[in-house]
């Protein structure tokens, strides 16, 4: 978790026109709203831009070619790959495409594997290392990087990951990298 | 680690190359055909065939006259699905229009059979396991009622392969079905209310429920789901009137757990001994290892007997699990009052394919060696089509009906599944070409059988694969699996078949050759048609006689559900068929499941990545007759 202080500051950096330098002058709000977590949907009411968080933490995991090898090491020994196979998905929703349900910032990606999900991802949290659940989103990040993607030979994808790239968290975790693109499923042909 | 701004030329160019193979993933060259063995071969039987010796019918008691009702999946305790309707004929069946079609509201595979009974059709759906009642007597079949289980939304995430249910069964004035969170629901058929449900599966420690629940003699036989998580197996019988629990029968561990006593007989040394469901495991592995019954249960109330098959055991990855694994991947027979096991015949001991033994059986009286006998007919996953005694579970004949090489035949004398070495699977290297996948020659799919024709009708496939090894921890509610499998057609190409099998003479009469694996069930009729449904969404009539092709109708998904004919309340025949692609071999297009993997949805995906090509998601529920 992270301070009321240290979300102001993200905030700040951020939205400079949102008139948050001067908390102030802000109407009064309950604690709850106030600390508003990691974003897991892509509707935030009110702002133009729905990058309200940026957890400390993930700076560590970008650019880390470490992270992303160990997190594909740890995505076996936990058993991730018996539902999401090597980024395919089977039980559990593919991870290598260009959708992301709870977002695909590391952030997003580590509170998900933190809380589970409702329709079948467990909550890990507790259960793993903190630093572990940050190597793990950060190899899951890695899978759909046209980097990551380009590497695949042959028909096991994920293989190779890449180490994630900070600019890709410039969106807010529902887009591909800016000036990238995985989409793939846009367009399917018919029978050949 | 160069920077972001000197990457992103580079990483678009690589998107469009990505882009650009997107829908280039190849569906693999087929395994040649010199790679299985043939049926001479690998084929055996205690006798040759004495055609002569009698008729192959099912008793009066396992499959009494034809009322034109389906009240449960399997038609009747034998297992035939054959509807003694003749109105529909090879000469009229051109003509056939669909004349209801109603949504499901549900786009998961769909894997039931539709249920009709008292002028009422019953479907439930894959998850959310919505049950639907209409009115048949009615002009447009409107809903009488619908019930929603809700089942709880985690559940998803350990159904192994798709949350399909494989369909309820009316009895005594109840609708009787499973949900995938492990709930066992009688509805009151007039008002959709439960009369009871019980809770006994736990999805926290992987368990669902995906199987129909079999009704017989006042009891309700429910088995559990979770062979790729790590879920000991078991079978249960519950009381039909109130729901409670009689006995549960475990097919792993003590002797007193799968409720073996001194009733238990089995035909073969390989099966006979003092808790081997502990003693051919690694310490406590039998506590994980699965042996699920997650497919057909099957009562024969001539002798008295329940049948059931036990599925693949945990994990995949063999290696990790030494010894015969006992009671996983074979069929027992029980005592239907107390679950006493009498007699168990392990099809793949040790397996370490995946051939779970869950598939359907069908019982016949059969002419064999000179004589009339009682014998269960099993098309396995392992790929051999065995005839089994049902009295003492000895196997009179055991014979590939799909590519095989990860056998070379069952040793009659023993038993015993003869393993082919080049075959058995490894944690040091990928072994490649192994027929059948693991999916099997067949999966849970059922063959039905016409007393007119005296052949099965077996709805197939036709793939191999790789298989490699991978070492897996055990952690609760997770899957247990440890082995990456990539799956390919076999030889031909063909992915599917449906072949019409003469079990007395032990080889096909006909066969059809299908462009995917066929995961539909079969149904045939008094016509001498047999129907059944493919995964590009075609429901099919062929000549039960001949295999000629006498009709088609494109519906608006793939089909993977079981077919059925029944006599309408304007005494006309009609048929009926679930749409809705998905199950295991579907995940593709019922998903989210992204083709450029492979290894997804344990290894299915590659060789099924062109299906989003020829169906979407769907459910609907489609009735056909002759127009009037």
């Amino acid at each position: 978790m992270f301070s009321r202080c240290r979300v102001e500051v993200a905030l700040c950096a951020l939205l400079p026109l949102a008139g948050c330098g001067k908390p102030s002058a802000r109407p009064p709000v309950s604690p709850a709203s106030d600390t508003p977590g990691v974003v897991t949907s892509a509707l935030v009411p009110g702002l133009d831009h729905g990058l309200a968080t940026v957890d400390p933490r993930a700076t560590a995991y970008y650019n880390n070619a470490d992270a992303v090898v160990t997190g594909k090491r740890l995505f076996a020994q936990y058993n991730c790959s018996g539902c999401h196979s090597n980024g395919g998905g089977g039980m559990a929703p593919a991870l290598m495409d260009d959708q992301w349900i709870y977002g695909g910032r590391l952030e997003q990606i580590h509170q998900t594997l933190v809380e589970g999900r409702p329709n079948g991802m467990p909550s890990w949290g507790g259960k793993i290392p903190d630093q572990q659940l940050w190597q793990l989103a950060a190899y899951v990040r890695s899978m759909s990087l046209p980097q990551t993607l380009a590497a695949q030979q042959g028909a096991t994808p994920s293989q190779n990951p890449a180490p994630v790239p900070p600019e890709v968290e410039q969106d807010t975790g529902w887009k591909p990298p800016p000036g990238t693109t995985n989409d793939y499923t846009s367009v399917t042909p018919g029978p050949p | 680690m160069s920077s972001s701004a000197r990457k992103k030329p580079a990483a678009a160019a690589v998107a469009l190359f990505v882009m650009s193979g997107a829908y280039a993933q190849k569906v693999p060259d087929p395994v040649p055909a010199g790679e299985v063995f043939s049926a001479e071969r690998i084929g055996h039987a205690l006798a040759a065939p004495t055609p002569q010796a009698g008729h192959t019918a099912a008793s009066a008691a396992n499959s009494p006259p034809e009322d034109g009702q389906w009240t449960m999946p399997s038609k009747d305790y034998a297992s035939t699905r054959y509807s003694a309707l003749n109105e529909i004929t090879p000469g009229n069946v051109h003509s056939l229009v669909p004349v209801l079609t109603f949504s499901l509201n549900v786009n998961k595979g769909q894997e039931a059979a539709p249920i009709v009974a008292g002028n009422t059709l019953y479907v439930v759906t894959a998850y959310p396991n919505y049950v639907y009642a209409l009115d048949l007597t009615k002009d447009g079949a409107p809903l009488k009622w619908k019930f929603a289980p809700k089942p709880v939304p985690a559940s998803q995430g350990v159904a192994c392969c798709d949350v399909v249910n494989r369909g309820g069964t009316v009895s005594k004035g109840k609708f009787i079905f499973n949900t995938l969170d492990g709930q066992t629901i009688a509805l009151d058929v007039k008002t959709g209310r439960p009369v009871w449900r019980t809770q006994l599966g736990n999805i926290n420690v992987g368990e669902s429920f995906t199987m129909a629940p079999l009704v017989a003699g006042g009891r309700v036989y429910v088995g559990n789901s979770g062979g790729e998580l790590g879920v000991r197996g078991w079978l249960a019988a519950l009381d039909e009137d109130t729901g409670k629990l009689i006995w549960r029968a475990y097919n792993t561990g003590p002797d007193a757990d799968v409720l073996i006593g001194k009733d238990f007989k089995p035909f073969y040394a390989m099966d006979q001994g003092k808790d081997l469901g502990v003693s051919t495991w690694p310490a406590d592995a039998w506590k994980i290892g699965g042996g699920n019954v997650w497919g057909w249960v099957t009562y024969d109330a001539e002798l008295g007997m329940l049948y059931h098959g036990t599925g693949n055991p945990g994990p995949w990855n063999a290696e990790q699990r030494p010894g015969d694994n006992k009671w996983t991947t074979g069929i027992f027979a029980r005592d239907p009052a107390t679950g006493a096991a009498h007699w168990y015949y392990q099809f793949s001991p040790h397996d370490e394919h995946d051939y779970d033994g869950i598939n359907e059986q069908i019982l016949l009286d059969m002419p064999f060696d000179g004589a009339m006998r009682k014998v269960l007919v099993r098309p396995d996953r392992n790929g051999y089509l065995y005839v089994i005694d049902r009295r003492t579970g000895q196997v009179l004949s055991a014979d590939p009906y799909g590519p095989v090489n990860s056998s070379t035949g069952v040793d009659l004398k023993t038993g015993r599944l003869q393993v082919n070495p080049d075959k058995e699977t490894r944690l040091d290297s990928v072994v490649r070409n192994i027929c059948p996948t693991a999916s099997g020659a067949k999966d849970w799919n059922p063959s039905s059988f016409s007393p007119r024709t005296g052949l099965l009708y077996i709805p197939h496939e036709n793939m191999c694969m790789d298989w490699l090894n991978m070492q897996v921890s055990y952690i609760v509610g997770t899957p247990y699996v440890g082995a990456e499998v990539h799956m390919k057609p076999g030889p031909g190409g063909n992915r599917g078949e449906l072949t019409a099998w003469d079990p007395v003479l032990r080889r096909p009469a006909w066969s059809v050759k299908e462009n995917f694996p066929l995961w539909s069930g079969t149904v045939v009729t008094g016509g001498d048609i047999v129907f059944y449904g493919t995964m590009d969404g075609w429901f099919k009539a062929v000549n039960a006689r001949t295999g000629a092709p006498l009709w088609r109708f494109k519906v608006d998904s793939g089909i993977i559900s079981q077919p059925i004919s029944y006599r309408g309340p304007d005494g006309h025949q009609y048929l009926a068929v679930l749409a809705g692609v998905g199950g295991w071999s579907g995940a593709v297009v019922s998903g989210p499941v992204d083709p450029r993997d492979g290894s997804a949805a344990l290894g299915m995906v590659n060789a099924m990545s062109d299906l989003p090509r020829y169906s979407t998601a769907g459910g609907t529920l489609y009735v056909f007759s002759l127009p009037r």
